[in-house]
C-alpha cells in the first residue's frame, strides 16, 4: 500500500502540531509523554468548557463523540500506523462492554478506575489472542479473517444466555456523580467527563507510541514489509504490539459506551459498526490523531442531522430510518472521490493555501 | 448417519452459494486488485428487481432473468462511474468507497422496499432430502463456473481480460482495451453475484438478508486464494459442508466462529489460499 497518496499523507501529517509560537524550540524540547499529556489537559479542559456552555442534553452526545474517537484512534495507529487494516474493530468495542457490564453487574464494589483496568487487560489477552493467530496474514486476508470476527462475536451472547443475556445483553445500573458534586454537574455531564478523562489518557499513550520508536517500526512495516524486516525491525512482533494496542483501545471505548449507556446488547456490536469505524476513520484522514476527531464527530452528529432532517422533512418511517445511513455513504464515496486524504487532509490543504510561506 | 448424509447434501447445495459469491469476488479482485464490499449490494438490487418484476408479471423466470441482466448492468455500471475514478488513490480508499456504496444500496432499498421482509420464492420445491432446489443450486452453479472457465480460456474476449487484469501496460500496447475489460470484468462478476442471490434469497428478502452468505462468500475466497477462480469454488464446497457440520452437530451460532478458526487455521500455513502459488518479487 506504498501509493503515492500514501506518502502524501505521510508527509502532510509529519507536521501536524499546530504551535508555531516562538517558544516551538522549548516545547519541542519536553519529552514527549509530558508534552502529551500536557496536550491532553488541554483538551479536557476544552471538553469541561464546552459541557458547561452546552448543558445537560448534549452531554451524551459529548461521551459518545469521546468514545467513539477512542476506538477510531486505536483503528488510526492499527491501519494508519502499521498499514494492517482491520474491519473487525467492533468485536473489541464488544468484548470492553460486556466486560465492563459483567463488572458492575457481578462486582458492584469495584470502583470505576479498577474497572477500566480490568477492561484494559481483558482486551489485551483478546488483542494477543487475535493479534498473533493473525499476524501471518495480510492485506485483503487480514480483513476477512478480522471481518469475520466481528460477525462471528455477537452469536456468543446467544451461546451463552445465562451470562450474557441473549439478544436482550446486559443492563445494568451506572453510578452518576459523586455526592459531593451533585449539586455541580448532573450525571450525563459527570459521565461525560469521566469518560473524556479516560479518552484524552489514551489519546495520549497513543500519541506517544505513534511518535515515538513502536510507531516508527509500524511505519516502516506498513512501507515495506521485506525491507523493514532487513532493516532488523521485528516484523511480526511489532504487528502484533499494534494489533493489542489497538484492541487495548477498542475495548476501553466500548466500556466507557457500556458505562455512559448502561447496556451491552450483541445488536449494537453489528458489522454495520465495525466497518463504519473503518470507513469513517478513512473519512477523517488516515494518519493523524486528528483525523479520528473529525471522524468521531462525523460518526455521531451525521446520523443525528440526517435523522432529524428526515424527521422535519415528514417522510416515511421507512425513509426517516435508512437515509443516514444512505447519506453516511454518499458522503464516503464523494469524500473518497474529491478528498482522498479525508476531511483531516482537505483542512491541511486549506491551511496551506491561506499561509502558504508555512509549508516545511 | 441420515443426520450426516442430511447434512452434507445440504452443505453442499449451500456451498454452491457461497461459491457463486467467492467466484464473483474473485474476479474482480483479479481485475481491479480490489475486494468488493459492494457485492451483496449489486445481488440486492438483482434481487429486489426479481421481486418487483415477478410481482408485476407472475413469473418466476422472467424475474430471474430480469435479476441477472440487473446484475449485469449495475455491475458494469458501478465500475465505470464509481470505481474508475478512484482505482488510482489507494486501495484503502477504494475499499471505503465500496463499504459506502453498499450502505447507499442497503439504505435506498430500505426506502424503496422497506426494511420489513419479504417472501421470496425458491425457482423449484425444496422440499425432502436434496431437493430438487439444491439440485437446482448445485447445477447452475456449475454451469456458470465452466462457461466462465471455457470464457477465460477459449475465447478472444476472456484473453483479452487475462491480459487486462495481470498486465495492464503491455496489453494496452497491444490494442487491448483494458478499461472495457475490466467494465466487462465487473459486469461477469456481477451477473454471478445476482445468481448467487437468487440462489441464497429465498424464502425471505431484506436489506440485511446477505450479509452473513457474503461473510461466508469472502471465507471462501479467502481460503482458496483472492487470486485463484478454482481456489473459489473449492472454497465455497468446503465452507458449506464445514458451516452444515458445525450448524449440525454444535449449533448455528458457533458457525461464523467456526469459519473464523477455518481460516486462520488455513491461512496460517498457506498465508495467500489453498491454490496460491508463491510469488518472486524484487525489493
Amino acid at each position: 500500500m506504498s501509493s503515492p497518496t500514501r506518502q502524501r499523507a505521510e508527509r502532510a501529517a509529519t507536521p501536524a502540531n499546530p504551535s508555531a509560537a516562538p517558544s516551538e524550540g522549548r516545547w519541542r524540547s519536553l519529552p514527549s509523554p509530558l508534552r502529551h499529556l500536557l496536550l491532553a489537559a488541554l483538551g479536557l479542559a476544552a471538553v469541561t468548557v464546552l459541557l458547561f456552555v452546552t448543558g445537560d442534553l448534549t452531554a451524551l452526545r459529548v461521551a459518545a463523540v469521546g468514545y467513539t474517537m477512542l476506538a477510531v484512534a486505536g483503528l488510526q495507529l492499527l491501519v494508519g500506523g502499521s498499514g494492517q487494516v482491520s474491519l473487525g474493530h467492533g468485536a473489541f468495542m464488544m468484548i470492553g462492554a460486556y466486560t465492563m457490564a459483567l463488572l458492575v453487574l457481578y462486582q458492584p464494589m469495584f470502583p470505576l478506575s479498577v474497572n477500566m483496568l480490568i477492561i484494559v487487560v481483558v482486551a489485551v489477552v483478546a488483542g494477543i489472542a487475535v493479534g498473533a493467530a493473525t499476524a501471518r496474514l495480510h492485506g485483503p486476508y487480514l480483513a476477512g479473517a478480522t471481518l469475520i470476527l466481528a460477525v462471528g462475536l455477537p452469536g456468543l451472547t446467544h451461546r451463552y444466555h445465562d451470562l450474557l443475556g441473549g439478544s436482550n445483553g446486559i443492563n445494568v445500573r451506572t453510578a452518576g456523580a459523586p455526592p459531593l458534586l451533585q449539586g455541580l454537574v448532573t450525571d450525563s455531564e459527570w459521565k461525560a467527563l469521566v469518560v473524556w478523562t479516560v479518552v484524552v489518557v489514551g489519546l495520549a499513550v497513543l500519541a506517544v507510541v505513534s511518535t515515538g520508536r513502536l510507531g516508527r517500526r509500524m511505519r516502516a512495516i506498513r512501507d515495506d514489509e521485506t525491507a523493514a524486516s532487513m532493516a532488523g525491525i521485528p516484523v511480526g512482533k511489532t504487528k502484533v504490539v499494534a494489533f493489542v494496542i489497538a484492541s487495548a483501545a477498542g475495548g476501553l471505548a466500548g466500556g466507557l459506551q457500556a458505562y455512559v449507556l448502561g447496556t451491552a446488547t450483541p445488536s449494537t456490536f453489528t458489522l454495520a459498526l465495525s466497518l463504519t469505524l473503518l470507513a469513517a476513520l478513512v473519512l477523517g484522514g488516515i494518519g493523524s490523531l486528528w483525523g479520528a476527531l473529525w471522524a468521531s464527530i462525523a460518526i455521531v452528529y451525521l446520523e443525528i442531522w440526517t435523522s432529524d432532517l428526515a424527521g422535519s422533512l415528514g417522510l416515511s418511517r421507512d425513509a426517516e430510518n435508512n437515509l443516514p445511513v444512505v447519506f453516511f455513504g454518499v458522503v464516503l464515496i464523494l469524500v473518497m472521490r474529491f478528498w482522498p486524504l479525508g476531511i483531516h487532509g482537505a483542512l491541511q490543504r486549506l491551511a496551506l493555501r491561506i499561509r502558504p510561506t508555512k509549508s516545511r | 448417519m441420515d443426520h450426516f448424509i442430511n447434512l452434507t447434501l445440504n452443505g453442499l447445495a449451500s456451498g454452491a452459494t457461497y461459491a457463486a459469491l467467492a467466484l464473483s469476488l474473485v474476479i474482480i479482485y483479479q481485475a481491479t486488485r480490489l475486494v468488493n464490499f459492494a457485492q451483496p449490494a449489486l445481488a440486492l438490487i438483482a434481487v429486489y428487481t426479481a421481486y418487483t418484476v415477478t410481482q408485476l408479471t407472475g413469473s418466476y423466470w422472467i424475474g430471474f432473468a430480469a435479476a441477472l441482466t440487473a446484475g449485469l448492468v449495475s455491475g458494469a455500471l458501478v465500475e465505470r462511474f464509481i470505481i474508475r475514478p478512484i482505482a488510482r488513490t489507494s486501495q484503502l480508499n477504494a475499499i471505503i468507497v465500496t463499504l459506502g456504496l453498499l450502505l447507499v444500496v442497503q439504505g435506498l432499498v430500505g426506502v424503496v422496499w422497506g426494511n420489513e421482509q419479504h417472501g421470496f420464492g425458491y425457482a423449484f420445491s425444496y422440499v425432502g432430502r436434496f431437493s430438487p432446489a439444491n439440485v437446482f443450486a448445485l447445477g447452475s452453479v456449475g454451469v456458470v463456473a465452466l462457461l466462465l472457465f471455457a470464457l477465460y480460456r477459449f475465447t478472444p474476449l476472456g484473453l483479452r481480460m487475462r491480459a487486462a487484469a495481470f498486465h495492464p501496460e503491455s496489453a494496452r500496447l497491444s490494442g487491448v482495451k483494458v478499461g472495457l475489460m475490466l467494465t466487462a470484468g465487473w459486469a461477469i462478476a456481477s451477473f454471478i453475484g445476482a445468481l448467487a442471490g437468487m440462489l441464497a434469497g429465498p424464502p425471505f428478502i431484506s436489506p440485511n438478508v446477505f450479509d452473513v452468505v457474503f461473510v461466508y462468500g469472502i471465507t471462501a475466497a479467502v481460503i482458496g486464494g483472492l487470486d485463484n477462480p478454482f481456489g473459489a469454488v473449492l472454497g465455497g464446497l468446503f465452507i458449506g459442508l464445514g458451516m452444515s457440520y458445525v450448524s449440525g452437530y454444535a449449533g448455528p451460532e458457533l458457525a461464523t466462529l467456526a469459519a473464523l478458526a477455518i481460516v486462520v487455521v488455513v491461512l496460517s500455513v498457506r498465508p495467500d489460499g489453498i491454490l496460491s502459488r508463491p510469488t518472486a518479487r524484487k525489493v
